[in-house]
Protein backbone atom coordinates (compact mmCIF):
# COMPACT_ATOMS: atom_id res chain seq x y z
CA UNK A 1 0.00 0.00 0.00
CA UNK A 2 1.30 3.39 -0.90
CA UNK A 3 0.20 6.18 -3.10
CA UNK A 4 0.61 9.86 -3.49
CA UNK A 5 -2.51 11.80 -2.81
CA UNK A 6 -3.39 15.36 -3.80
CA UNK A 7 -6.04 16.88 -1.54
CA UNK A 8 -7.74 19.77 -3.31
CA UNK A 9 -8.48 22.77 -1.13
CA UNK A 10 -11.23 25.16 -2.18
CA UNK A 11 -12.13 28.31 -0.29
CA UNK A 12 -14.55 26.83 2.23
CA UNK A 13 -13.13 23.30 2.32
CA UNK A 14 -12.87 22.15 5.93
CA UNK A 15 -12.09 18.43 5.93
CA UNK A 16 -8.71 18.54 4.20
CA UNK A 17 -6.72 18.19 7.43
CA UNK A 18 -8.76 15.20 8.57
CA UNK A 19 -8.16 13.58 5.19
CA UNK A 20 -4.44 14.30 5.33
CA UNK A 21 -4.02 12.91 8.85
CA UNK A 22 -5.91 9.72 8.12
CA UNK A 23 -4.38 9.06 4.71
CA UNK A 24 -0.86 9.57 6.06
CA UNK A 25 -1.64 7.25 8.97
CA UNK A 26 -2.71 4.70 6.36
CA UNK A 27 0.65 5.06 4.61
CA UNK A 28 0.02 7.62 1.87
CA UNK A 29 2.04 10.70 1.04
CA UNK A 30 -0.22 13.70 0.76
CA UNK A 31 -0.05 17.23 -0.50
CA UNK A 32 -2.60 20.01 -0.62
CA UNK A 33 -3.54 21.43 -4.01
CA UNK A 34 -5.02 24.94 -4.00
CA UNK A 35 -8.06 25.22 -6.25
CA UNK A 36 -6.43 27.90 -8.42
CA UNK A 37 -3.72 25.53 -9.63
CA UNK A 38 -4.21 24.51 -13.23
CA UNK A 39 -2.07 21.39 -12.96
CA UNK A 40 -1.80 18.63 -10.39
CA UNK A 41 1.47 17.57 -8.77
CA UNK A 42 2.63 14.00 -9.44
CA UNK A 43 -0.17 12.18 -7.63
CA UNK A 44 -1.98 8.85 -8.02
CA UNK A 45 -5.13 9.88 -6.22
CA UNK A 46 -7.10 13.12 -6.02
CA UNK A 47 -9.31 13.84 -3.00
CA UNK A 48 -12.05 16.47 -3.09
CA UNK A 49 -12.70 16.88 0.64
CA UNK A 50 -15.80 17.96 2.48
CA UNK A 51 -16.73 21.49 3.39
CA UNK A 52 -18.61 24.36 1.81
CA UNK A 53 -16.59 25.21 -1.29
CA UNK A 54 -17.27 28.77 -2.43
CA UNK A 55 -19.86 29.06 0.33
CA UNK A 56 -22.18 26.58 -1.40
CA UNK A 57 -23.63 29.61 -3.20
CA UNK A 58 -26.16 28.98 -5.98
CA UNK A 59 -25.96 25.21 -5.42
CA UNK A 60 -23.46 23.03 -3.59
CA UNK A 61 -20.51 22.47 -5.90
CA UNK A 62 -21.92 24.68 -8.67
CA UNK A 63 -19.12 27.23 -8.47
CA UNK A 64 -16.35 24.84 -7.39
CA UNK A 65 -16.76 22.86 -10.59
CA UNK A 66 -15.42 25.91 -12.45
CA UNK A 67 -12.36 26.29 -10.20
CA UNK A 68 -9.18 26.24 -12.33
CA UNK A 69 -7.98 22.94 -10.83
CA UNK A 70 -11.02 21.05 -12.02
CA UNK A 71 -9.70 20.76 -15.58
CA UNK A 72 -6.68 18.89 -14.26
CA UNK A 73 -8.87 16.75 -12.00
CA UNK A 74 -10.95 15.77 -15.02
CA UNK A 75 -7.81 14.97 -17.05
CA UNK A 76 -6.56 12.81 -14.17
CA UNK A 77 -9.84 10.88 -14.17
CA UNK A 78 -9.92 10.61 -17.96
CA UNK A 79 -6.46 9.04 -17.80
CA UNK A 80 -7.81 6.42 -15.39
CA UNK A 81 -6.56 8.08 -12.21
CA UNK A 82 -8.43 7.62 -8.94
CA UNK A 83 -10.64 10.48 -7.74
CA UNK A 84 -12.71 10.46 -4.55
CA UNK A 85 -15.18 13.17 -3.56
CA UNK A 86 -16.36 13.14 0.03
CA UNK A 87 -19.58 14.97 0.92
CA UNK A 88 -19.06 18.42 -0.66
CA UNK A 89 -16.54 16.72 -2.96
CA UNK A 90 -19.29 14.35 -4.10
CA UNK A 91 -21.54 17.34 -4.80
CA UNK A 92 -18.77 18.97 -6.84
CA UNK A 93 -18.18 15.81 -8.90
CA UNK A 94 -21.90 15.60 -9.70
CA UNK A 95 -22.05 19.27 -10.69
CA UNK A 96 -18.97 18.74 -12.87
CA UNK A 97 -20.69 15.86 -14.63
CA UNK A 98 -17.93 13.47 -13.52
CA UNK A 99 -20.51 11.46 -11.57
CA UNK A 100 -24.15 10.92 -12.52
CA UNK A 101 -27.08 12.59 -10.79
CA UNK A 102 -27.37 15.47 -8.36
CA UNK A 103 -27.62 16.03 -4.62
CA UNK A 104 -30.83 17.61 -3.34
CA UNK A 105 -31.74 18.99 0.05
CA UNK A 106 -32.38 16.26 2.61
CA UNK A 107 -36.00 15.14 2.49
CA UNK A 108 -36.49 16.13 6.15
CA UNK A 109 -35.03 19.63 5.51
CA UNK A 110 -32.62 19.13 8.39
CA UNK A 111 -28.87 19.26 8.49
CA UNK A 112 -27.97 15.74 9.63
CA UNK A 113 -24.81 15.03 11.59
CA UNK A 114 -24.73 11.49 12.95
CA UNK A 115 -23.45 7.97 12.49
CA UNK A 116 -25.23 5.92 9.86
CA UNK A 117 -25.18 2.30 8.76
CA UNK A 118 -23.98 1.49 5.25
CA UNK A 119 -23.89 -1.66 3.16
CA UNK A 120 -21.19 -2.40 0.60
CA UNK A 121 -23.10 -3.39 -2.53
CA UNK A 122 -20.08 -3.55 -4.81
CA UNK A 123 -16.96 -4.95 -3.17
CA UNK A 124 -15.02 -5.03 -6.44
CA UNK A 125 -14.52 -1.31 -6.83
CA UNK A 126 -11.09 0.22 -6.11
CA UNK A 127 -12.72 1.82 -3.07
CA UNK A 128 -14.08 -1.35 -1.48
CA UNK A 129 -11.56 -4.10 -2.24
CA UNK A 130 -10.96 -4.55 1.50
CA UNK A 131 -14.66 -5.11 2.13
CA UNK A 132 -16.52 -8.38 2.10
CA UNK A 133 -19.68 -8.62 -0.05
CA UNK A 134 -22.53 -6.89 1.71
CA UNK A 135 -20.31 -5.77 4.59
CA UNK A 136 -21.95 -3.31 6.97
CA UNK A 137 -20.02 -0.15 7.81
CA UNK A 138 -20.60 2.55 10.41
CA UNK A 139 -19.49 5.97 9.18
CA UNK A 140 -20.86 9.43 10.01
CA UNK A 141 -22.69 11.79 7.69
CA UNK A 142 -22.71 15.57 8.04
CA UNK A 143 -24.75 17.33 5.40
CA UNK A 144 -27.85 19.26 4.39
CA UNK A 145 -27.83 18.44 0.69
CA UNK A 146 -27.17 14.72 0.44
CA UNK A 147 -30.28 13.31 -1.14
CA UNK A 148 -28.94 11.82 -4.34
CA UNK A 149 -31.20 11.76 -7.36
CA UNK A 150 -31.12 10.90 -11.07
CA UNK A 151 -33.53 10.03 -13.87
CA UNK A 152 -35.11 6.56 -13.93
CA UNK A 153 -33.41 5.41 -17.16
CA UNK A 154 -30.07 6.50 -15.85
CA UNK A 155 -30.68 4.75 -12.53
CA UNK A 156 -31.24 1.48 -14.39
CA UNK A 157 -27.94 1.89 -16.21
CA UNK A 158 -26.12 2.78 -13.01
CA UNK A 159 -27.52 -0.27 -11.23
CA UNK A 160 -26.72 -2.57 -14.14
CA UNK A 161 -23.13 -1.30 -14.19
CA UNK A 162 -22.67 -1.94 -10.48
CA UNK A 163 -21.89 1.72 -9.89
CA UNK A 164 -23.80 1.88 -6.60
CA UNK A 165 -21.06 0.97 -4.16
CA UNK A 166 -22.59 2.06 -0.84
CA UNK A 167 -26.23 2.13 0.28
CA UNK A 168 -27.70 3.38 3.53
CA UNK A 169 -29.20 0.61 5.64
CA UNK A 170 -31.74 3.16 6.95
CA UNK A 171 -32.12 6.01 4.47
CA UNK A 172 -31.51 9.28 6.38
CA UNK A 173 -32.06 11.84 3.63
CA UNK A 174 -34.42 10.54 0.95
CA UNK A 175 -31.67 9.52 -1.45
CA UNK A 176 -32.98 7.61 -4.46
CA UNK A 177 -32.41 3.86 -4.11
CA UNK A 178 -30.71 4.50 -0.72
CA UNK A 179 -27.56 5.62 -2.55
CA UNK A 180 -24.82 6.77 -0.20
CA UNK A 181 -21.92 6.47 -2.64
CA UNK A 182 -21.42 5.61 -6.29
CA UNK A 183 -18.80 5.55 -9.00
CA UNK A 184 -18.68 6.70 -12.59
CA UNK A 185 -19.13 4.12 -15.33
CA UNK A 186 -15.42 3.41 -15.52
CA UNK A 187 -15.25 2.92 -11.76
CA UNK A 188 -12.29 5.19 -11.02
CA UNK A 189 -14.24 8.20 -9.74
CA UNK A 190 -16.15 7.76 -6.50
CA UNK A 191 -18.41 10.11 -4.59
CA UNK A 192 -19.97 9.47 -1.19
CA UNK A 193 -21.84 11.54 1.34
CA UNK A 194 -20.49 9.75 4.46
CA UNK A 195 -17.11 10.87 5.81
CA UNK A 196 -14.74 7.87 5.91
CA UNK A 197 -11.95 10.11 7.24
CA UNK A 198 -14.01 10.59 10.41
CA UNK A 199 -14.17 6.85 11.08
CA UNK A 200 -10.53 5.85 11.22
CA UNK A 201 -9.48 6.46 14.82
CA UNK A 202 -9.13 3.69 17.43
CA UNK A 203 -11.58 5.58 19.65
CA UNK A 204 -14.43 5.09 17.17
CA UNK A 205 -15.51 2.88 14.32
CA UNK A 206 -12.56 2.42 11.97
CA UNK A 207 -14.76 1.40 9.05
CA UNK A 208 -13.68 4.46 7.07
CA UNK A 209 -10.32 2.79 6.66
CA UNK A 210 -12.00 0.01 4.69
CA UNK A 211 -12.75 2.58 2.00
CA UNK A 212 -9.67 4.77 2.20
CA UNK A 213 -7.35 1.76 2.64
CA UNK A 214 -8.89 0.03 -0.36
CA UNK A 215 -8.35 3.19 -2.37
CA UNK A 216 -4.67 3.31 -1.41
CA UNK A 217 -4.31 -0.41 -2.17
CA UNK A 218 -5.55 0.24 -5.70
CA UNK A 219 -2.49 2.24 -6.76
CA UNK A 220 0.89 0.63 -7.38
CA UNK A 221 3.50 1.03 -4.68
CA UNK A 222 6.18 3.65 -5.19
CA UNK A 223 9.43 4.47 -3.52
CA UNK A 224 8.97 7.19 -0.92
CA UNK A 225 9.92 10.55 -2.36
CA UNK A 226 9.41 14.13 -1.48
CA UNK A 227 6.35 15.58 -3.15
CA UNK B 1 -28.16 47.28 -25.61
CA UNK B 2 -28.63 46.26 -22.03
CA UNK B 3 -31.45 43.90 -21.26
CA UNK B 4 -32.83 43.02 -17.87
CA UNK B 5 -33.75 39.42 -17.34
CA UNK B 6 -35.35 37.35 -14.63
CA UNK B 7 -34.58 33.67 -14.31
CA UNK B 8 -36.94 31.46 -12.33
CA UNK B 9 -35.37 28.18 -11.32
CA UNK B 10 -37.70 25.47 -10.05
CA UNK B 11 -37.29 21.83 -9.14
CA UNK B 12 -38.60 19.77 -12.05
CA UNK B 13 -42.14 18.44 -11.76
CA UNK B 14 -41.98 15.09 -10.04
CA UNK B 15 -38.91 15.95 -8.00
CA UNK B 16 -39.89 16.07 -4.33
CA UNK B 17 -39.79 19.61 -2.96
CA UNK B 18 -39.55 19.38 0.83
CA UNK B 19 -39.52 23.18 1.17
CA UNK B 20 -42.77 23.48 -0.77
CA UNK B 21 -44.32 20.66 1.24
CA UNK B 22 -43.32 22.29 4.52
CA UNK B 23 -44.76 25.65 3.48
CA UNK B 24 -47.94 23.92 2.35
CA UNK B 25 -48.31 22.17 5.71
CA UNK B 26 -47.73 25.43 7.58
CA UNK B 27 -50.39 27.47 5.77
CA UNK B 28 -53.46 25.93 7.42
CA UNK B 29 -52.05 26.90 10.82
CA UNK B 30 -52.42 30.53 9.71
CA UNK B 31 -55.94 29.97 8.54
CA UNK B 32 -55.18 29.52 4.84
CA UNK B 33 -56.99 26.35 3.95
CA UNK B 34 -57.40 24.70 0.57
CA UNK B 35 -53.89 25.49 -0.64
CA UNK B 36 -52.21 22.87 -2.81
CA UNK B 37 -49.22 22.41 -5.02
CA UNK B 38 -46.81 24.75 -3.21
CA UNK B 39 -43.38 24.68 -4.83
CA UNK B 40 -40.42 26.80 -3.74
CA UNK B 41 -37.84 27.91 -6.29
CA UNK B 42 -35.38 30.72 -6.74
CA UNK B 43 -35.33 33.90 -8.76
CA UNK B 44 -32.17 35.35 -10.28
CA UNK B 45 -32.16 38.89 -11.68
CA UNK B 46 -29.48 40.10 -14.04
CA UNK B 47 -28.72 42.47 -16.89
CA UNK B 48 -26.86 41.48 -20.04
CA UNK B 49 -25.35 43.26 -23.00
CA UNK B 50 -26.76 41.90 -26.26
CA UNK B 51 -27.61 43.09 -29.77
CA UNK B 52 -31.22 42.00 -29.76
CA UNK B 53 -33.78 40.63 -27.31
CA UNK B 54 -33.43 37.22 -28.96
CA UNK B 55 -29.69 37.33 -28.42
CA UNK B 56 -30.18 38.31 -24.80
CA UNK B 57 -32.59 35.45 -24.24
CA UNK B 58 -30.21 33.01 -25.87
CA UNK B 59 -27.32 34.23 -23.75
CA UNK B 60 -29.25 33.89 -20.50
CA UNK B 61 -30.50 30.47 -21.59
CA UNK B 62 -26.92 29.37 -22.09
CA UNK B 63 -26.02 30.63 -18.61
CA UNK B 64 -28.90 28.57 -17.22
CA UNK B 65 -27.89 25.43 -19.10
CA UNK B 66 -24.28 25.64 -17.96
CA UNK B 67 -24.51 27.18 -14.53
CA UNK B 68 -27.64 28.80 -13.13
CA UNK B 69 -29.73 25.62 -13.13
CA UNK B 70 -28.84 21.96 -12.69
CA UNK B 71 -30.59 20.13 -15.54
CA UNK B 72 -30.71 16.89 -13.54
CA UNK B 73 -33.21 18.25 -11.03
CA UNK B 74 -34.14 21.81 -12.07
CA UNK B 75 -35.98 23.56 -14.87
CA UNK B 76 -35.81 27.27 -15.61
CA UNK B 77 -37.74 30.03 -17.28
CA UNK B 78 -36.25 33.24 -18.65
CA UNK B 79 -38.26 36.46 -18.76
CA UNK B 80 -36.84 39.57 -20.41
CA UNK B 81 -37.87 42.81 -18.73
Amino acid sequence: MSGRVGIVVFPGSNCERDCRRVLETLGAQTTYVWHKEVTLPDVDIVVLPGGFAHGDYLRTGAIARFSPVMGAVRDHADAGGIVIGICNGFQILCEAGMLPGALRKNSGLKFICRWVGLRVDNHRSPFTSRATPGQRLRIPINHFEGSWHCGSDELERIRANGQIVLRYTANPNGALDDVAGLTNERGNVFGLMPHPERACEPSSSQDGAVILGSMLDSVPAREPAHL
Amino acid sequence: MTYGAVVDVMLKPGIADPQGQTVERALPALGFTGVEGVRVGKRIELTVDAGTPEEARELVGEMCDRFLANPVIESYNVTLL
